[in-house]
């Protein structure tokens, strides 16, 4: 790829379409957590042959689709406490084990959401800091800090209008530098220390998109 | 000490619960959370107790009604808030339970640790975020670390398959979660499993529990009426 791609003939992705985006840049053969919500729909679009195996933090390699039917079993959910089913070669451990691979360096690939992102890979995604909420983090800190490369699916600005790309994140962080990659409606982007770069635009420019969001938006050069 | 119980009455196995503990309840969501032994302890009345447990309970059963029921000081936990966790809402904006929020993956290397007899341990998750906040910090190989704590249980009531009358357990799916480190982490553990089988049933390479770490097996299989 040369240069960020400016796609101007068409609008903003769908959430299948990002979602498709992803699991293409998910490498065959990765051991992937995908987050509750959107990130689901990435599991859609991975190709059976694919060879990726999903890990479910509740403590199951090798998760297979949303369980209907005769197939719930109330032993046997997701993360998000939805019954799912095993596929051929899944396996089965404790909580420790669970984030043990994860904290250790062994999981390929987590997809989550976010409520910001900072160029530089800063994730808020836990909490809003309202003195109202009540905060619940679950496993997004171990997640984002232990997967090898975080890729985050977000809308690309809030219902009132705010960027979620920022500069410094103003919600209560989840980690520091650990997101990779973000996918938006509007554009693709690769965030770390080196700020971050934008990859594909759809619907909108570069310029454009560098009037509404206040962090320091990169052209991709080679 | 070797002497493992097998109670056919769930009030008999959880009667030595005391006033004040602090109770490893296993479970992720409903699935392996020990409702019956729950509900026993509920009847049983002890109160003022701290809660360690990944969830703050789903719907009105199991460690929902616990809390319901007024008999929980502080929750330790990764993720209260949940679509089906209105008891504990409204304890919590009542301001009638205190809640100490722990990444889920801490909560679970806390209590391996206690279990372990490992005095604390440097943890990467949280590090630059509220939950790390006055907490001992290192740079390890130029990673930055924080400190964790042991959790140790007074008592841990955990959900699980099958036992043998040694007290070994196999989990099934999913529902194993917390019960097999919750096990190694409490002063006394109490099973509720769907079936006892005679010791030798169980292959010893499947076993993922062994009994040294269990106390009290409720059988569910063997208590009066419709429960497993």
């Amino acid at each position: 790829m040369s240069g960020t791609l400016e796609h101007l003939d068409r609008g903003p992705l769908s959430k299948d379409e990002i979602a498709a985006m992803i699991a293409r840049d998910i490498p065959d053969g990765s051991y992937v957590n995908l987050g509750i919500g959107q990130p689901t729909l990435v599991a859609d679009h991975l190709d059976a042959d694919s060879g990726v195996v999903l890990h479910t933090e509740n403590g199951m390699l090798g998760m297979g689709p949303a369980a209907t039917g005769d197939d719930v079993d109330p032993d046997l959910t997701n993360a998000g406490k939805i019954p799912v089913t095993e596929l051929a070669g899944a396996s089965y451990f404790h909580q420790a084990d669970s984030f043990a691979m994860m904290r250790g360096g062994h999981l390929d690939v987590c997809v989550l959401g976010a409520f910001q992102v900072s160029g530089g890979g800063d994730l808020a995604n836990w909490h809003t800091g309202a003195p109202d909420a009540i905060p619940a983090v679950g496993g997004a800190m171990d997640l984002a800090i232990g997967a090898k490369e975080v890729f985050v699916v977000m809308s690309l600005f809030a219902k009132d209008g705010t960027a979620k790309l920022v500069r410094a994140c103003t919600y209560p962080l989840t980690g520091l530098a650990c997101v990779s990659r973000v996918y938006t409606e509007h554009a693709t982007f690769v965030v770390g220390p080196d700020g971050a770069t934008v990859v594909e635009t759809f619907g909108i420019g570069v310029d454009e998109l560098r009037g509404r969001l206040d962090v320091d938006l990169h052209r991709l050069t080679t | 000490m070797s002497t493992v119980t097998i109670h056919d009455d769930a009030d008999a196995a959880v009667a030595s619960v005391a006033d004040g503990a602090t109770v490893l309840v296993g479970g992720f969501g409903m699935a392996g959370m020990p409702v019956t032994l729950i509900d026993a302890l509920i009847r049983q009345g002890a109160t003022d107790l701290t809660v360690v447990s990944n969830n703050a309970g789903n719907g009105d059963t199991g460690l929902a009604a616990l809390l319901s029921a007024g008999r929980v000081r502080r929750i330790v936990c990764s993720f209260p808030r949940q679509k089906d966790s209105w008891v504990f809402d409204g304890l919590y904006r009542d301001g009638r339970i205190e809640l100490d929020v722990v990444p889920q993956g801490n909560l679970a290397e806390r209590m391996r640790a206690a279990g372990a007899g490992i005095g604390a341990f440097f943890s990467p998750t949280g590090v630059g975020t509220p939950l790390a906040e006055g907490k001992e910090t290192r740079t390890i190989d130029g990673r930055d670390y924080v400190l964790e704590m042991p959790i140790r249980g007074d008592v841990a009531l955990i959900g699980a398959h099958r036992s043998d009358r040694l007290g070994n357990l196999v989990y099934r799916r999913t529902a194993r979660n917390f019960g097999p480190v919750m096990a190694t982490a409490a002063a006394t553990t109490i099973v509720e499993v769907r079936e006892v089988v005679p010791t030798g049933a169980l292959d010893p390479e499947s076993v993922v529990t062994p009994g040294i770490y269990v106390d009290h097996v409720l059988d569910l299989s063997a208590l009066e009426g419709d429960v497993a």
